[in-house]
């Protein structure tokens, strides 16, 4: 079936079962390797993306529901194809171990930054809970989301 | 029907004040303690901490996890909002002052230490069966907990609820002090169920059906209520259900919060379940026993899995409860790690409103989290509110042979008005 959708503010035309996530979408169909294959069942959060700016589980998101709303991922966050403030903050903190959590961790910080440009602590561990860092990186990625707000 | 129901409040108001002036007799303050007294007795403290696990007592006196029983909680009612007490000794703002005896007196009676009326939402109506050894117990487990400085809110409840003495009226309708008999043709485990159920467990706070005053309604004893917007199901046989439960069934998903075949306790019941892991195995089977007994069936009576695929249903809700629903409650009833079943299983779709299906489908099930239980994300922003209503009723028909559900594009508006679980 085909259908299409909008990425990054690009129009893309897939053609894919409509039950699909859009997780696999993305990866396979549309070439975006940032959101991540991890649980597949909506409990890690490696696969979160923005969909019309709110963090979500793409993994557990069938392409038939997305219809006309935005889909933004790690990738679309780039500015002037480099990382911007949150992404480099990541990078300057080296908050990640493996690395797999993390384009989860960036977008749903990312999403927080964007309604809360200065959260208190207790705000950034509230928001960030439904993603999940098995290499313990957390006190990383608390530096790295506030010197993004910082910044 | 609305503005029946208002102008029957309103004059039934009008009663309870009449009533309540004649009746209200001023109760004396008892006089305060010194905060400083410590128990030590650690098995009368320990008991203490299992009854409060029944009662249920932290999660309306629990705002913040980080401070336990220091109150704050916003307790929504029809009458307005209600803020729990502050239950550690704190002498200032919790119960520090208080002397074993004015503690029962407000478990027993609904009156403080200072004289005062005390709300029902604070449910002594169902406290008053509990022993004066239990009150006790769980007294010392109180009074052993770290004091916190909490300043409570002020009611916001509407006049002329906001009065305190007219609660007074509302006792003389609808609340009586008695302990309770034993039942001699019954077993010492139903008796002991019996009283946990129906005093510190205040099970028909939430299950039972209130009048326009807020007061259970006698004769629907257990045919389900309401509870912060979430529907309390029927404990009484006229629940819907696809396996009838057992004892030993209860028994599990009362200490575990989920039965492989009835599915998870969600909402306000997570907290209860999450709460009765911490009480006595032999107290909850006990509970169990008593609650099966409300709606008695022969235990070897299950239906077959009903499975409606076959009804034509739109092919876009089809692909999204294939793609967002199917993977873990497939339809082998193959229990992954988020412990989901079979939707022909779940007492939740069973019943006669939506409410429930709604909002764990909008908020998920996070239980996992605190205690180990079972998983659901939230689907509130991956799926749009019609996409959800279409999957809510896609559900109740094909895994149930029950009557579609009216207005779910309602209940959904109203879930997302309600505080996030």
């Amino acid at each position: 079936m085909t259908i299409s959708l909008k990425v990054n503010g690009k129009s893309q035309v897939v053609d894919v079962d409509p039950s699909t996530p859009l997780l696999y979408v993305l990866r396979n169909d549309v070439g975006l390797h940032g959101p991540r294959f991890g649980c597949g069942l909506g409990q890690c959060g490696a696969c979160t993306v923005h969909i019309d700016g709110r963090p979500t589980f793409s993994c557990i998101l069938p392409i038939a529901a997305v219809g006309d709303r935005e889909v933004t991922t790690l990738e679309g966050l780039l500015e002037d194809g480099k990382p911007n403030k949150l992404q480099q903050a990541f990078i300057d903190e080296e908050a990640a171990q493996c690395g797999y959590c993390i384009s989860g961790m960036v977008m749903r910080a990312q999403a927080l930054l964007r309604t809360k440009p200065n959260p208190t602590d207790d705000e950034i561990r509230n928001y960030m809970r439904p993603n999940l860092c098995r290499c313990g990186t957390h006190t990383a990625i608390m530096r790295a989301i506030r010197r993004a707000a910082i910044a | 029907m609305r503005l029946h129901r208002v102008i029957l409040a309103v004059l039934a108001a009008g009663v309870l004040v009449a009533v309540g002036g004649l009746a209200w007799a001023w109760r004396p303050a008892i006089a305060p303690i010194s905060a400083n007294q410590t128990i030590s007795d650690r098995k009368t403290i320990d008991r203490g901490a299992e009854l409060a696990a029944i009662g249920n007592c932290s999660d309306c006196h629990t705002k913040d996890v980080g401070l336990p029983y220091a109150g704050s909680r916003a307790l929504p009612t029809p009458f307005g909002t209600i803020y729990a007490s502050n239950l550690t000794r704190d002498p200032g703002t919790g119960i520090g002052t208080w002397s074993d005896e004015a503690f029962r007196r407000a478990m027993h009676g609904g009156v403080d230490r200072e004289g005062r009326q005390l709300y029902p939402a604070f449910p002594y109506d169902h406290f008053t069966k509990a022993t004066d050894e239990d009150i006790h117990a769980l007294y010392s487990f109180l009074m052993s907990l770290p004091a916190i400085h909490n300043v409570i809110p002020a009611n916001q409840l509407s006049f002329p609820f906001s009065f305190r003495p007219i609660i007074a009226g509302w006792k003389v309708l609808f609340f009586s002090q008695a302990s309770l008999e034993n039942d001699t043709s019954k077993s010492a485990e139903w008796n002991r169920g019996r009283y946990l159920v129906e005093g510190l467990g205040h099970c028909g706070s939430c299950h039972t059906p209130r009048n326009v005053l807020g007061a259970e309604k006698k004769g629907s004893r257990y045919a389900g209520g309401v509870a912060e917007g979430w529907n309390a199901p029927p404990l009484d046989a006229s629940l819907a259900t696809a396996h009838h439960w057992t004892v030993d069934q209860l028994a599990e998903y009362l200490s575990t919060g989920w039965h492989k075949l009835h599915g998870a306790a969600a909402g306000p019941m997570a907290d209860v379940a999450r709460n009765l892991a911490q009480a006595s195995k032999g107290d909850v089977h006990a509970i169990a026993t008593y609650v099966a007994s409300l709606s008695p069936q022969p235990d070897g009576k299950t239906a077959a899995i009903t499975d409606n695929a076959g009804r034509s249903s739109p092919a876009d809700v089809v692909a999204i409860y294939t793609g967002a629903c199917a993977k873990c409650h497939n339809d082998r009833n193959d229990v992954g790690p988020s412990k989901a079943l079979s939707l022909s299983l779940s007492t939740a779709v069973q019943q006669k409103e939506s409410a429930n299906t709604v909002r764990v489908i909008l908020h998920g099930i996070q239980s996992y989290r605190t205690g180990g239980g079972p998983y659901m994300p939230a689907f509130d922003g991956i799926l749009t509110d019609a996409q959800i209503a279409d999957i809510t009723q896609y559900v109740r028909a094909r895994y149930t042979d029950q009557p579609r559900w009216a207005d779910i594009k309602t209940e959904v508006a109203k879930a997302r008005q309600e505080a996030q679980p």
